[in-house]
């Protein structure tokens, strides 16, 4: 009788063998679990054995501190040179921005920081939160060129550095905006005529290199407006950015848009909604949540892409850190000049696809619920 | 009563166990997820695996194949104890057939190529061959028509019979079943429950993790319950049903049989 | 219900009114509109063109692609002298293009597979290496990346004198690195033959065997035996020619390199940089392909029996890749268009090439619509590669 009931009672829980948890067991699984994984695992300790120290005695223990003379890091290259980036810092960040005002691009880069920062919280996706980056933007504007308020004018050809970066690529962001989102609606359109407008800029814009839409704005640009009209550089370029971001935005909202079931589309013409309220108050912002993720994907290539105006003679992060190395002095500390901005870019766009990874999930999970 | 329970023993520790576990134990980290598991199958004998979600009764069936691996005890299939030998495991896979909840077809391939992919690449037959079983197979499960379409054009029941024919291509010794019916809508069970039963008139040795108690009443011949890692209770269907010896198998029955 | 076609709920098919309200005709206005605006654009562009470079006095027209080039080129696949044309120097950059394009696109795709493959690896360590390799990759500006290979070379290598020799006839330096070529003899032509004679026989044999495994059930190692066929007949070539070894040894001469083949700093430094830039995404595009495929398919074919190659070949692979090759297409295609960055380091690329013929002529319309038009030819050809692959694979559902 008692040999079919195997156990009146539960079993107590017994603690895994040390085979299974623990830090013996986790070495075991996730280092040495197979002959190959051991070896792979030996091989790699060894390499960051060899490249880890020489690596850090280069960064910090033979570096030459921040305030070390030139003669001093020329005459021991073994450790990096700091003080190349404490001496060029105020240049590689604010480019040729007259000296004294250079708090002016420095506020205006905390301004976008800020305003990005509180554009990743979802309380501020709003339509008054537009408002609060118009006056942040026309803030910028007032900063960087001055002329009011009892600020010097800057002209735009001394703007450099850090600020230049983002102004064209917020700047570009924020126009192209709108012009994607009309973009993305005429390729969905079932109107042929809009359709193929539109199909036509974005497959020509795309197919192309961003150097050969610069080359566009910096050569051609000026042939293409009337006799005596001209335009400076920076807005040429911030031109080709538009017309570039546009197209590749308006490709992420599609894909948003192709995401919206059919029932929506189906239950707001029962409605009896037209085209634009149907867009505007079913559509789009359904279709522009889930586009956000990639949205935040292409404005992170196009952060990167900004790096491109030294080909026409603009002085970004990049340029700047360039110009900076062909100081007689200072020449030859690369390494030093291109891990700093690398540093730069890297936290910006790091911090950026790790938002936008986090938001995916964060709306795929809303999604299910 | 006496004769059907010592029989029972004594089959238990009979010889002609083609599974046996002794004393086997698996944790999933800290989690104790199967605790000293006994457990001995007759050749030919059809087993049905019950008990709450998260008794482990699925991953004791995937231990049989070492679909997941024991850390305490013994696991022996047809004369083959399971251990970290690679070639032990194949061998023993090739003897045991397992249906999986989710059908796990491949969507990349048509029903009868599906079919064929394991006979040709692992027990080597020539494809006329390969097809020419499959097609017997296909027909058993009623879908023989079906052959040349692709698994995503199936519904859930046909593409769950596909799946049980293409485990019977190997010929397997054993048939392990993992909730088949649970994925299924209600109108297409029983298709899937009625090949089943026919798979168990043939003699086929069976272990079979359902809910479907009517199928566990008229088929098998042992149910087991288990509960929090372990097999609480296992008997006839008919004692198991109408005399459970164990509060937790009462309610159990209490709460399945309710609707 | 058909609401889509348009104003049938309202009637207003009874009669042949055209009111502004009806839906077609709505239509028909809006994209007359828009289409005029856009014309109306392109006629305001040209027309402003015209009477700017009139006023310029620059003659439109592709006549300048026969006039002579001369400005030198640093490295060519065809002859070209400054005396030739500018058609020609074109040429030579659309060559270079595709030169670093493809090659980048092969090592990108190595190297990407391998961090991709890795990231997934059971080994902890090796995964969160290849995760550190794609998080600095794909966060750092391409163009940032390409100066950083390219001072590596010109800054931290050692002059043509000095230069650092790792294997005898290799050298590194300034001028990029230098590689012995064998000397040229008639076999190597013939081991060209015959590695095209081995790929063919590899095509045949790998016909041959499944038609042996479908009759007999019988495996041949396809792999292995076409490895060989392809490796061994160039091979077998070499030594029936009587293994030539004469090597076109580099040796340094005065200030300079003579003899062996050269890759420039600035090839280097783009091939390299681009490569390993665009390998940070394939391996993200590899991962999550591996990644989409069902862990039951793998647990399926395991039960029945597979081997865990055969399952990776005939299950997990066929799958994945229908995940993989359309975005990894993409990534290509990039790789081809950012190749264009060459002119920020001086390699001459098209985009470089042209924007010399600019300096010198003016005709930037005409040079801007060669390069566009150049790239817009090869994002074409990929597109209508990946259209018609990708109805090739599609799933069949429901």
């Amino acid at each position: 009788m008692t040999e079919n009931v195997q156990h009146a009672g539960s079993l107590p829980d017994e603690r895994p063998p040390i085979t299974v948890v623990g830090p013996i067991a986790w070495v075991r699984n996730n280092l040495f679990n197979t002959w190959y994984n051991a070896l792979l695992t030996i091989s790699i300790i060894w390499l960051l054995y060899k490249i880890i120290p020489g690596l850090l005695s280069w960064l910090v223990i033979n570096a030459h501190g921040f305030s070390a003379p030139v003669q001093e890091c020329r005459a021991d290259y073994s450790g990096a040179c700091w003080s190349f980036v404490s001496e060029k810092l105020r240049f590689i960040l604010f480019g040729t921005f007259p000296y004294d005002e250079q708090w002016r691009p420095l506020l205006t880069i905390m301004i976008f920081i800020g305003l990005l920062a509180a554009s990743c919280d979802k309380r501020f996706w709003k339509p008054w939160f537009l408002a609060v980056w118009a006056g942040g933007l026309a803030l910028v504007s007032a900063l960087m060129w001055g002329g009011v308020l009892g600020l010097t004018y800057v002209e735009n050809s001394l703007w450099g550095g850090l600020p230049l970066t983002i102004i064209l690529s917020v700047v570009g962001l924020a126009v192209a905006f709108p012009m994607s989102i009309l973009l993305a609606l005429g390729r969905r359109s079932n109107l042929p005529g809009i359709k193929a407008v539109s199909v036509a800029y974005i497959e020509l814009i795309r197919g192309v290199p961003l150097i050969s839409l610069l080359f566009m704005a910096s050569v051609m640009l000026p042939l293409f407006l009337p006799n005596g009209v001209t335009i400076d550089k920076l807005v040429r370029a911030q031109v080709a950015f538009i017309l570039f971001a546009a197209a590749y935005m308006a490709e992420a909202i599609r894909g948003g848009l192709q995401a919206i079931p059919k029932g929506q589309y189906e239950a707001a013409d029962g409605l009896g909604l037209g085209y634009w309220l149907k867009m505007r108050k079913i559509i789009l912002p359904q279709a522009l949540a889930i586009a956000i993720p990639p949205l935040v994907n292409t404005f992170i290539s196009f952060f990167k892409d900004t790096s491109l105006v030294i080909i026409i003679g603009l002085y970004d992060l990049l340029g700047t850190a360039k110009a900076a190395l062909t100081d007689p002095t200072w020449r030859g500390f690369y390494k030093e000049a291109y891990l700093f901005i690398g540093l730069i870019y890297w936290v910006f766009c790091f911090f950026m696809s790790k938002y936008s990874q986090w938001l995916e999930k964060d709306l795929n999970r809303a999604r299910r619920r | 009563m006496a004769t059907t329970t010592s029989a029972a023993a004594q089959r238990q520790t009979g010889t002609d166990a083609i599974i046996q576990c002794v004393g086997v134990h698996k944790w999933y980290g800290e989690f104790h997820v199967l605790k000293d598991i006994n457990l001995s199958v007759r050749k030919g004998e059809r087993i049905v695996v019950c008990g709450p979600s998260g008794s482990g009764k699925s991953t004791l069936i995937r231990c049989i194949n070492r679909l997941e691996e024991h850390q305490r005890g013994q696991i022996i299939v047809d004369g083959i104890e399971l251990t970290n030998n690679l070639k032990n495991i194949e061998l023993v896979r090739r003897e045991v057939g397992m249906v999986f909840q989710h059908f796990n077809l491949f969507p990349h391939l048509t029903v009868l190529e599906n079919c064929t992919l394991a006979p040709i690449w692992v027990r080597r037959q020539p494809k006329a061959e390969a097809e020419a079983t499959a097609m017997k197979y296909l027909e058993r499960v009623q879908i023989a028509s079906q052959a040349n379409k692709f698994p995503g054009q199936l519904s859930g029941g046909q593409q769950q019979r596909v799946a049980i024919a293409r485990s019977l291509c190997m010929s397997p010794k054993i048939m392990l079943f993992d909730e088949p019916t649970s994925a299924l809508d209600p109108e297409m069970v029983k298709e899937v429950l009625d090949v089943m039963i026919g798979l168990a008139e043939t003699g086929m040795t069976m272990l079979c993790v359902t809910h479907e108690m009517g199928f566990a009443k008229s088929v098998a011949d042992r149910v087991i319950f288990m509960d929090r890692g372990e097999i609480v209770e296992q008997n006839t269907p008919d004692e198991f049903f109408t005399n459970p010896r164990s509060e937790r198998t009462r309610l159990f029955l209490s709460q399945i049989l309710s609707h | 219900m058909t609401s889509e076609s348009g104003g049938a709920g309202r009637g207003a098919h009874s009669g042949f009114t055209l009111s502004i309200n009806d839906p077609t005709v709505r239509a028909v206005v809006f994209q007359v509109l828009i289409i005029g605006a856009v014309v109306l654009l392109g006629w305001w562009l040209v027309h402003n063109t015209l009477d700017n470079l009139a006023r310029r006095s620059i003659a439109t027209g592709f006549g300048f692609l026969e006039r002579e080039a001369s400005f030198g080129i640093g490295e060519s696949m065809i002859d070209y002298h400054p005396r030739d044309s500018y058609g020609r120097a074109f040429l030579v950059g659309v060559l270079n293009t595709l030169k670093v394009s493809v090659i980048g696109i092969i090592v990108a795709t190595v190297i990407g597979t391998l961090v991709g493959i890795a990231r997934l690896s059971s080994n902890w360590l090796l995964a969160k290496l290849a995760s550190l390799y794609v998080e600095v990759v794909r966060n750092v500006p391409p163009l940032l990346q390409l100066f950083v290979w390219y001072a590596v070379i010109t800054e931290s290598m050692p002059s043509v004198r000095e230069a650092f020799n790792p294997l005898p006839g290799v050298f590194l330096s300034q001028r990029g690195i230098k590689i012995p070529v064998p000397e040229s003899d008639p076999v190597w032509n013939w081991m060209i033959v015959a590695l095209l004679v081995g790929v063919a026989a590899a095509i045949a044999m790998t016909r041959w065997a499944r038609a042996r495994q479908a009759r007999t059930g019988q495996p041949f190692p396809v792999g292995l035996a076409s490895l060989g066929l392809i490796f061994g007949m160039p091979l077998l070539t070499w030594l029936v020619g009587g293994a030539p070894t004469a090597m076109d040894v580099p040796r340094v001469q005065g200030f300079n390199f003579v003899g062996g083949a050269t890759m420039s700093p600035e090839f280097f430094a783009i091939l390299f940089g681009l490569s390993i830039y665009t390998a940070g995404f394939i391996a993200e595009v590899v991962r999550s392909g591996i990644v989409a495929v069902n862990w039951g398919q793998t647990e399926a074919a395991r039960s029945l029996g597979l081997s865990s190659g055969n399952t990776l070949r005939l299950v997990v692979l066929p799958q994945a890749l229908r995940v993989i090759v359309p975005p990894l297409t993409s990534q290509y295609l990039n790789l081809t268009k950012n190749s264009s960055l060459a002119l920020a380091i001086g390699y001459p690329d098209l985009v470089s090439i042209a924007n010399t013929t600019i300096n010198q002529t003016g005709q930037s319309i005409e040079g801007v619509a060669m390069i566009m038009g150049t790239y817009l030819t090869i994002s074409l050809g990929i597109s209508l590669f990946m259209n018609w692959y990708n109805k090739r694979i599609a799933l069949v559902e429901r």
